[in-house]
C-alpha cells in the first residue's frame, strides 16, 4: 500500500516515541509461536468443559435429563440453570440473557447445560447423552411483526428492545428532487481467528476464582460474572489471555460464567474452548437491518430533508442493540449538512441469533443507506458522485440531526478531495500481458476459476464517505484508568486495556517514552488489579486509555520535576518545577539550559501514580431524538475501483483509495494496519460475508461457507492520513479502527453499479449487501 | 506397515517424539498441541480453510488439522517452533514484525510457515503470485497489505545478499 | 489388507475425511488405510502409444500442476489450480476427489469430459470402469467393499481443453458451478462436463453433438450463434438445486455462460465475426 502522509512539519522524533512506528512488544513472541493466546493456556489438573446448546430457534423446555452424562467415565460435573448461585441473567445493558436456559430457548445455540470432564472427547459424549425434552414453538422471525405487536412476546421484556425517533426542523419541508430506496444489510460475523477460550482457576477454599480469558472489557465481564456467581467483585479476578482478534464479538459474556461455575463447583481448574461452528453460535453478530430512506434536495443537489425508517433485528437477547440503534439513526444524515429530518428507528427481538457490537456499531448499516442515496441524488441532479458530496459536506460546527454540533475537526471536504487526488490504478482490466503475450487469469474476476476473458469485464468506480462517532454515548460514564511507575529509570505501565491486536500495547510505551524521556518501558500484566479501562471498542482506546496513560505519565513527570527542582535548587538560580521540560532523554531547565539525563534525575526514586481519564459528559436524547448524545466524531472517504463480469456477476476489487481523518498518527504503521484491515471487513460485507439463517437456523456456520476475503480478494490500498490534531483529543489523535470498514462497503457497491451502468446504461439497484452474483446478472 | 494409533513415534523439528493414548483419526494439529506441547500451530476452523495450522510434512506445506497424525510416521514434520534456531527469529519472522504485519498474531505462525515455503519455491515472487500462493492463509486483522510488504522485503534482502539465507 | 477389512476407512490426502472427523460427524472405527503411503499410487505414467496418462490415486493436485503433466493434461492442471490453497493442493488427490464423489469435485468434470476410466483394485484383481459410470450420485460411487481406487486413466486428446469454475470469492471456493470442455481434433468431437449442477457430474451429449456438427473442423472455426446456442444447450442439460451456496437459476445460467466461453476459447470465430 502507498501511504501518503500529510503531516505538519514536526521534528523527527526519536525512535520509539509518538509519531514513529516501533515494532510491537509482543511481535517476536507472535512470530515465533510462543505468544500465549487464551486457547494456549493450561493449568495442572485442569479439566475440559463444554456447552450443550439448543437446536431449536424457539422451544419450551419440558425437562432436562442429565443422568446419561453422569454415567460416562471421566465426567466430573454437569450443570444447568439450577446450579447458578447468583443472578440467573446477565447482559450489557439489560440483564435479559439467561446463563442457562431453563424454561424456554430463544435461539439456535442458546446454552442449556455444561459439563466438565477429563478430555474434550468425553465432554462431547457427555453432551450427547444429555436428554432435553423440547416442545418446539413457532419462532418469531419477522421484525415487522415484532414492531406491529402482532406476535406474542418471546421474552418478558417484550419484543421491542428500543424505539427512538428523531424529529428536527421542518418535517414537512420538501425538495425539488426526491430520491428514495429501501436498503438491506445482511448479518455479518466478526469471525476473529482466535476462537473463544477461557481458563478458570478456583481459589483454594472456593471463595473466589481467577479467570484467564480473551475479552474486550475485563471489568465489565467481572461485574457480570461476579453477579452470576453470587460472589463479591473482589473475589473474581480477571487476567487477559492473549486475544486473537475481537471486532466487537467479545464484548458480551460467552463462556466466562460457565467456565467459572464448573471450576468453582469442582475446586479444580477448568478450560473451555469453542470450535468454529460453536463460535458462530456463541457470540453476537452485526445486526441485519432494513432501512428505508428518502432524501429531499434542491435541484442543485443540496439536501433539504432526510426521512428514514430503520429496523434492526436484534435477535433473541438485547445485548447492545439499544446503543447500536441510536448510533444508526443519529448518523442517518451521513457527513452532510441537513436541517430537517424525520427518522424512526426500531431495534426488535426475534428468535434469530442475538446481535450486538461489531466494528462500526450501527453506522455501517446507516452509511450503506445514506451513501446509496447520495449516488441516487447525484444521478437525479445530473451531478457526479464527488460533486454532490462536496456540495453537502459537513464542516466543524455543523449540527447532526440530533441538534448536536460537531465540534471536532471535520475535514469532510478534504477527505473527499484528497481521496480523489490519489491516482487511479494504472493496470487495465486483466492487467498487463506477460512476456509471452498471455494474461494472468488471477487479474480478472473469477481468478483461477478462469471464468472470464478481458472482453467480458467492465470497470467501475464508486464512492463512500462516512462520519463515525468515537467513544460511548447517551450519558455513559466512560473512563479509563492507567498506572505509571517510574523506578530506577525504568517506567512500568499498568492498565486493563484489552489488547486484541489493534496495538495499544505498542503506543502506550510510545506515550511514556515521549512524556518521560525514558526508553525502557515495561508493560505489566493486563488484569483487574488496576481500575477499568473500558471496552476495546468504539474506536475509543487511543483516546481514552491513551489519554489515561498520557495523564499518568504527566502526573509522574510533575512529581519528578518537583523532586529535581528541590534537589538542584542550590545549583541553578531560580530553578522551579514549572521551568522544567523533557527534551529527548534529558530533563531540561528551559530558562538556563541546564540539563540532566532522566535516568540520573530519577535515580533512587520511585514515583507511582494511578489516574482516571474521563471525557466530557454526554446527554440523553429526548423523545424527538434531540440531545448532545455523542462524544466525538471522525471522518473518512473511500473510492473503489472494481472490475465486474456482468454476465456471471463476479467481482474483483482492483483498488481502494482513502483519506482518513486520524487527528494524529501516533504510530503510522499501526494506523495503516487498521485502515487495511478495516477495508477488508468492509469488502467482505460488500460482496461475500453473510450469516445465512433459514427458519431461524444457521446454514453456514463454518469457514467453507462463511467466506472471508483472502489475499486474492483484497486489492491494493492507497491511503492518505489527514492529520489535523483534534483539540479535544488528549493526544490530538482520533480513533481509527472503525471508519475504514464503514464507507468502504458502499464505495465498492457503487463501483459495481457504475460498471453495470456502462454496460446497458441502466444497471442494477444493488440495494442489498452482500451483493450476490445473482443480484448482478440475472 | 501397520501403525498402532494408540502409540507411535513422530519426528517433529528433528526430534523423535512418542505419542501415546492417541485415538484413531486424531489430527496432527491436536497431537502437536495437546500431546507434544507444541502450541505454536493454531486451529481456527477445523476445515483447512484458514491455514493457521500450517506445517511442513516432508517439506510440503499442509494444514495439520487435515493430516491424520499417525499418517506422518516415518516422515519429517517442521512446525513454527522448528523453523528457526531457538531464540533467533528468521528473516521472515523479523520482517513480519518490522513491516507491521502482525496484529493479533493468530494467523501469524501459519503465515510464517507459508511464506518460508513460498520463498523456497519462488525466491522473487510478484504481488499476484504472493497473493495466490498465500490465499490459503486467512488473516482477519491486517487486510494483507503489510504481510505482502514483509514478503517483498525478505525477497529483496535475500536477493541483495545473493541467495536464500 | 482391504480384503480382511473391507469396511476400513480409506484415507488419502485427508482433505475431505479429516474435515468430517474434526466436526465429529465421523469417527473411523477400527482401521484407517492410509492410501497415500502406497508408493505405486503416488506415481503416474504417460503411454504415448495408447494416447493415455495413467495417474495413481494418491497423486496430489500440486503434482498435477507441474510439468510435464500440466502440458499433457492442461484442463486438469487448470482445475487443480482452483482447488483450495497450496496447503490443500499438496495433500488433496484425484483419487480422494473420486472417492468422495461430490458433484463439486474440481477434478471430476475434467475426467468426465475427457472420457477417463477408473481402475479399482482388490484382493481378487482389478476392474476398470468409465468415470461417468463410476460416479453414481451425491457422494455415491460404484466402489465395492474391499476395493480401493488405484488409478485414473485419461485419454490425451489432440486439441484444446479448458476448465472454468464459479465461486463467490477469488480463491478457496467450493464450485458453485463448473465446466470442462475437451476438444478431440482427430475424432472431430467435443466433451463437455458440468459440475455442481446435478447429483453428480454431467456430460451433455446434445450440446456436444450440436457443437461438433457446427464447427468447421478444417479451419477450427465456429460462428457466434453456435456458441450462444451451445451455451443454452449446456444450461438446459443441467439439473441444479438451490442451497445455501447459490440458487438453481444462477447455477443454470452460469454453466451456460461458461460453456459458451470455453467454446469461444477453443475455436476461432468465423472471419466476418472476428473483432
Amino acid at each position: 500500500m502507498t501511504v501518503v502522509e500529510q503531516r505538519p512539519a514536526v521534528i523527527e522524533g526519536r525512535h520509539g516515541t509518538i509519531g514513529t512506528s516501533p515494532g510491537r512488544p509482543d511481535g517476536v513472541a507472535k512470530v515465533q509461536g510462543t505468544f500465549a493466546f487464551s486457547s494456549d493456556l493450561h493449568a495442572d489438573g485442569c479439566l475440559w468443559g463444554a456447552t450443550l446448546r439448543s437446536p431449536h430457534p424457539h422451544a419450551r423446555i419440558r425437562s432436562i435429563d442429565v443422568s446419561g452424562a453422569w454415567r460416562i467415565d471421566g465426567v466430573e460435573a454437569v450443570i444447568t440453570a439450577e446450579d447458578v448461585p447468583g443472578d440467573l441473567h446477565y447482559g450489557l445493558i439489560s440483564h435479559d440473557q439467561p446463563v442457562f436456559a431453563s424454561e424456554v430457548v430463544r435461539y439456535v445455540g442458546e446454552p442449556v447445560a455444561a459439563v466438565a470432564a477429563d478430555h474434550p472427547e468425553t465432554c462431547r459424549r457427555a453432551l450427547a447423552a444429555i436428554v432435553v425434552d423440547y416442545e418446539p414453538l413457532d419462532p418469531l422471525l419477522d421484525p415487522e411483526a415484532a414492531i406491529a405487536g402482532t406476535a406474542a412476546d418471546i421474552h418478558p421484556d417484550g419484543n421491542v428492545i428500543r424505539h427512538q425517533r428523531i424529529v428536527r426542523g421542518d418535517v414537512d419541508a420538501t425538495g425539488d428532487v426526491v430520491v428514495e430506496g429501501t436498503y438491506e444489510i445482511g448479518m455479518q460475523d466478526q469471525a476473529f481467528l482466535g476462537l473463544e477460550a477461557a481458563l478458570a482457576v478456583p481459589d483454594p477454599g472456593g471463595g473466589g476464582v481467577e479467570l484467564h480469558v480473551a475479552t474486550q472489557w475485563l471489568h465489565e465481564d467481572r461485574t457480570q460474572i461476579a453477579a452470576c456467581l453470587g460472589l463479591p467483585e473482589e473475589s473474581v479476578r480477571l487476567v487477559l489471555g492473549g486475544v486473537g482478534g475481537a471486532f466487537g464479538a467479545r464484548e458480551d459474556i460467552s463462556l466466562q460464567v460457565h467456565t467459572c461455575l464448573l471450576a468453582l463447583r469442582l475446586g479444580r481448574p477448568v478450560k473451555i474452548h469453542y470450535s468454529r461452528a460453536e463460535s458462530f453460535l456463541g457470540h453476537v453478530h452485526r445486526h441485519p437491518a432494513t432501512i428505508r430512506m428518502r432524501h429531499h434536495a434542491t435541484a442543485d443537489g443540496e439536501i433539504v430533508k432526510i426521512e428514514a425508517r430503520m429496523v434492526f433485528d436484534g435477535g433473541a437477547y438485547a445485548s447492545t442493540s439499544s446503543a447500536v440503534l441510536i448510533n444508526a439513526i443519529t448518523h442517518a444524515q451521513g457527513p452532510y449538512r441537513c436541517d430537517n429530518a424525520l427518522v424512526d428507528g426500531w431495534a426488535v427481538r426475534t428468535n434469530h441469533l442475538p446481535c450486538g457490537a461489531m466494528r462500526g456499531f450501527g453506522v455501517v448499516q446507516a452509511c450503506f443507506a445514506h451513501e446509496s442515496q447520495m449516488d441516487k441524488l447525484a444521478l437525479a441532479c445530473g451531478l457526479d458522485p464527488v460533486e454532490v458530496r462536496l456540495r453537502n459536506a459537513m464542516r466543524t460546527g455543523d449540527p447532526l440531526i440530533t441538534g448536536q454540533p460537531v465540534l471536532n475537526v471535520a475535514p469532510v471536504e478534504r477527505c473527499i478531495r484528497e481521496t480523489a487526488a490519489l491516482p487511479l490504478p494504472d493496470t487495465p482490466v486483466g492487467g498487463f500481458p506477460s512476456e509471452d503475450g498471455t494474461f494472468d487469469a488471477m487479474q480478472l474476476p473469477g481468478g483461477a476459476g478462469r471464468t472470464a476473458d478481458r472482453g467480458d469485464v467492465v470497470r467501475g468506480v464508486g464512492w463512500g464517505v462516512a462520519i463515525k462517532n468515537l467513544m460511548y454515548s447517551e450519558g455513559f460514564d466512560d473512563y479509563a484508568t492507567a498506572r505509571c511507575r517510574l523506578a530506577d529509570g525504568v517506567v512500568t505501565l499498568k492498565f486493563a486495556t484489552s489488547e486484541v491486536g489493534q496495538g495499544f500495547v505498542t503506543i502506550a510505551p510510545q506515550i511514556a517514552r515521549t512524556i518521560l524521556g525514558v526508553d525502557d518501558v515495561v508493560l505489566d500484566r493486563i488484569d483487574t488489579q488496576v481500575g477499568s479501562a473500558g471496552s476495546t471498542s468504539a474506536s475509543r482506546q487511543t483516546w481514552m486509555s491513551g489519554g489515561a496513560v498520557d495523564l499518568a505519565c504527566r502526573t509522574v513527570r510533575e512529581r519528578l520535576f518537583e523532586a529535581v527542582a528541590g534537589r538542584f535548587a542550590a545549583d541553578v538560580e531560580g530553578l522551579d518545577a514549572l521551568r522544567l521540560s523533557i527534551d529527548g532523554t534529558d530533563v531540561v531547565d528551559t530558562v538556563s539550559g541546564w540539563r540532566l539525563p532522566v535516568a540520573e534525575a530519577a535515580a533512587g526514586m520511585t514515583i507511582d501514580e494511578t489516574v482516571e481519564y474521563r471525557h466530557p459528559e454526554t446527554e440523553d436524547l429526548d423523545e424527538n431524538g434531540q440531545g448532545n448524545c455523542h462524544t466525538a466524531f471522525a471522518f473518512v472517504a473511500h473510492r473503489a475501483v472494481v472490475d465486474v463480469d456482468p454476465r456471471l456477476g463476479l467481482v474483483k476489487v482492483v483498488q481502494i483509495a482513502t483519506a482518513q481523518d486520524v487527528g494524529r498518527a501516533l504510530n503510522p504503521l499501526s494506523v495503516t494496519g487498521q485502515i487495511e484491515g478495516g477495508i477488508a471487513q468492509g469488502l467482505g460485507l460488500a460482496v461475500m460475508e453473510e450469516i445465512v439463517q433459514v427458519d431461524g437456523v444457521i446454514r453456514n456456520g463454518n469457514f467453507t461457507d462463511y467466506l472471508l476475503p483472502t489475499f486474492l480478494d483484497m486489492p491494493e490500498v492507497v491511503a492518505t492520513l489527514i492529520e489535523e490534531p483534534d483539540p479535544h483529543a488528549p493526544l490530538g489523535a482520533k480513533g481509527v479502527g472503525e471508519p475504514p470498514c464503514i464507507s468502504s462497503t458502499p464505495a465498492i457497491v457503487a463501483a459495481i453499479r457504475d460498471a453495470l451502468r456502462r454496460v446497458d446504461g441502466v444497471g442494477r439497484p444493488l440495494d442489498r449487501v452482500p451483493v450476490r452474483p445473482g443480484d448482478i446478472c440475472v | 506397515m501397520i501403525i498402532d494409533s494408540d502409540h507411535y513415534t513422530v519426528n517433529v523439528n528433528g526430534v523423535d517424539r512418542q505419542v501415546t493414548d492417541s485415538w484413531l483419526g486424531e489430527s496432527l494439529l491436536d497431537v502437536l498441541r495437546d500431546r507434544l506441547g507444541l502450541i505454536g500451530s493454531k486451529g481456527a476452523c477445523e476445515q483447512g480453510e484458514c491455514g493457521s495450522c500450517s506445517v511442513l510434512v516432508d517439506d510440503e506445506l499442509v494444514c495439520s488439522c487435515l493430516v491424520m497424525a499417525a499418517g506422518v510416521v516415518g516422515r519429517t514434520v517442521v512446525t513454527i517452533e522448528g523453523v528457526a534456531p531457538a531464540g533467533t527469529p528468521t528473516d521472515v519472522q523479523a520482517a513480519f514484525v518490522e513491516a507491521g504485519a502482525v496484529q493479533c498474531g493468530f494467523c501469524t505462525p501459519g503465515l510464517v510457515m507459508a511464506v518460508h515455503d513460498l520463498l523456497e519455491r519462488s525466491p522473487d515472487p510478484g504481488d499476484t503470485e504472493i497473493r495466490e500462493e498465500l490465499a490459503g492463509n486467512v488473516c482477519r486483522c491486517t487486510g494483507y497489505g503489510r504481510i505482502i510488504d514483509a514478503v517483498q522485503r525478505v525477497a529483496v534482502a535475500r536477493r541483495d545478499v545473493g541467495g536464500a539465507s | 489388507m482391504l480384503a480382511d477389512e473391507p469396511g476400513a476407512t480409506l484415507l488419502c490426502g485427508g482433505t475431505d475425511l479429516m474435515v468430517e472427523v474434526n466436526e465429529g460427524h465421523r469417527r473411523p472405527d477400527r482401521t484407517v488405510m492410509m492410501v497415500n503411503r502406497i508408493t505405486e499410487l503416488r506415481s503416474w505414467r504417460h503411454d504415448p502409444a495408447a494416447g493415455t496418462v495413467t495417474i495413481g490415486a494418491a497423486v496430489t493436485y500440486s503434482e498435477l500442476m507441474r510439468e510435464p503433466l500440466a502440458s499433457l493434461l492442461p484442463a486438469l492442471a487448470e482445475a487443480s489450480r482452483t482447488v483450495g490453497s497450496p496447503q490443500i493442493r499438496n495433500a488433496g488427490t484425484l483419487g480422494g476427489n473420486l472417492g468422495t464423489c461430490s458433484p463439486a469435485g474440481d477434478g471430476l468434470p475434467v475426467l468426465a469430459a475427457a472420457g477417463a476410466t477408473v481402475t479399482l483394485a482388490s484382493a481378487s484383481g482389478t476392474r476398470t470402469v468409465d468415470v461417468v459410470d463410476f460416479m453414481l450420485g451425491v457422494k455415491r460411487t460404484d466402489r465395492r467393499a474391499g476395493e480401493l481406487i488405484a488409478a485414473v486413466t485419461v485419454p490425451v486428446a489432440a486439441g484444446w481443453q479448458g476448465y472454468a469454475k464459479v465461486g463467490v470469492r477469488n480463491a478457496m471456493v467450493i464450485a458453485v458451478a463448473s465446466a470442462c470442455l475437451v476438444v478431440d481434433v482427430s475424432q472431430r468431437s467435443v466433451g463437455l462436463a458440468l459440475g455442481s449442477v446435478g447429483p453428480t457430474v454431467l456430460r451433455c451429449p446434445q450440446a456436444e453433438a450440436f457443437l461438433a456438427e457446427r464447427v468447421d473442423w478444417d479451419s477450427a472455426r465456429v460462428d457466434r450463434d453456435a456458441l450462444v446456442a451451445f451455451g443454452e444447450l449446456a444450461a438446459a442439460a443441467s439439473t441444479p438445486i438451490t442451497d445455501h451456496r447459490s440458487t438453481a437459476e444462477y447455477r443454470r445460467h452460469a454453466v451456460g455462460v461458461m460453456a459458451e466461453r470455453l467454446a469461444r476459447r477453443a475455436f476461432d470465430l468465423h472471419e466476418e465475426e472476428s473483432r
